[in-house]
């Protein structure tokens, strides 16, 4: 896959952290399924962590800590019966880590349309931002907005273009408050990604405020 | 109640642990446990790790009072998934650390934390040989040591209180491309350590 666009070194860092809402780690860890650069950074942050725990004053464990974990030990399955099930979807389309939440290839999902040509399907879990699969037809605009904090886009299928570029399967869009965009598809079929934002957008024009209450944003 | 009284097995094993603990080379011993399940070696890895993990997890949030069952459930799953370990790829502690973080979260939330899966490590080139990942994990932490305070406080916001970009730009009071544009620094200045990262985005 020919990826164009990549996390911002700040969001690595705040994923690699554990810092990021459910919904910001989910695309961030569906892009770093499917892109090796990105993963090979994310290892890097991960060192960052495993040296800061490196130098962290160690606390004090109950002494019997250490016996009742060796106990604990013969009684643990052997790697060979730890092995994960397999998914039971293998949708290429949909990238591993949201598989967990996902079952069904991304047609059959029960979408909710906002406005004509747009529709959407939230994620289970409820918090500050939104996170969402989003669903919009070609030649469909969202409206414009900015945002009060980060939104996290990933493209799972066709193709938008906004001021800063052409997002295509893989590529992820990661914007803050500096920038206000308004994408547009322009592949032939529906444009479906997964997004995530930690705030509620800023809708720039009167009529996107207007709709704001009945877009879920 | 356990036939066997796990008394014995520590006393032998603590004993060895002191004496050789010093020149230990933590990447090495969990890769020896990861070909093998070892008690001993994996006791010695306990008395580091375990006591970092417990004040790791507490600065990250957890109470005090889950503290001890949730350090327990990282070192148990340390010895379930050694076998996924590849001492070429990342250092013992980087590797305890994602397993801290995750296992932190998913208590904390109730939801777990979304992860690329351990397996794909396999799938990256590994480039750096045997000991290696050693070496460099020292040269992180000296660079951490090294940052602009305000540059390692964002970073320190980060990791150990488990603060998002905004959550630390209201707590410093500055905008939220500023705490953005001070961990971008950080990492550029981290990233020397890696020979320099030939790509852009």
């Amino acid at each position: 896959m020919n990826i164009n666009h990549h996390l911002d070194d700040a969001t690595l860092i705040s994923y690699s952290a554990g810092a990021l809402s459910q919904g910001m780690a989910l695309v961030v860890a569906s892009h770093l399924s499917i892109c090796p650069q990105c993963r090979e950074r994310a290892e890097h942050s991960d060192a960052v962590g495993g040296a800061l725990l490196e130098s962290l004053e160690p606390e004090t464990v109950a002494d019997d800590m250490l016996a009742s974990v060796l106990t604990q030990l013969d009684e643990l399955p052997t790697k060979q019966e730890s092995v994960p099930v397999t998914p039971i979807v293998m949708d290429p389309e949909i990238p591993a880590p949201l598989r967990e939440y996902i079952h069904c290839p991304l047609d059959q999902l029960e979408w909710k349309r906002i406005v004509p040509g747009v529709a959407y399907y939230d994620m289970p879990w409820e918090g500050h931002g939104v996170s969402r699969l989003l669903r919009i037809a070609p030649g469909k605009a969202m409206l414009a907005h900015t945002h009060n904090g980060n939104e996290l886009t990933m493209v799972l299928r066709g193709s938008f273009s906004d001021e800063v570029g052409r997002f295509c399967r893989g590529d992820v869009a990661d914007l803050d408050d500096q920038i206000e965009h308004q994408p547009l598809v322009d592949s032939k079929v529906d444009c479906i990604c997964l997004i995530a934002t930690d705030a509620p957008l800023r809708f720039t024009t009167l009529f996107g405020k207007l709709v704001q209450p009945i877009t879920g944003f | 109640m356990k036939n066997r009284p796990p008394g014995e097995d520590v006393d032998n094993i603590v004993q060895l642990s002191q004496a050789e603990m010093a020149s230990a080379d933590w990447s090495d011993l969990l890769g020896r446990l990861a070909v093998k399940p070892d008690k001993s070696i994996y006791a010695r890895l306990f008395n580091h790790f375990a006591p970092r993990v417990k004040a790791y997890i507490v600065r990250l949030g957890v109470a005090i009072s889950a503290a001890e069952e949730v350090t327990q459930e990282v070192m148990l799953s340390v010895w379930r998934k050694a076998h996924m370990y590849h001492p070429d790829k990342a250092a013992a502690s980087t590797w305890i650390f994602t397993l801290a973080r995750n296992q932190s979260i998913d208590w904390m939330r109730k939801q777990k934390y979304p992860q690329y899966s351990l397996d794909e490590w396999s799938e990256t080139a590994c480039e750096s040989g045997q000991g290696e990942q050693e070496v460099l994990s020292d040269r992180v932490a000296q660079a951490i040591s090294q940052l602009p305070e305000k540059q390692a406080q964002v970073i320190y916001m980060s990791y150990f209180e488990g603060r998002s970009h905004g959550d630390i730009a209201s707590r410093l009071d500055i905008p939220l491309g500023s705490v953005k544009s001070r961990i971008r620094l950080a990492t550029e200045k981290l990233k020397q350590i890696w020979g320099g990262d030939e790509y852009e985005h």
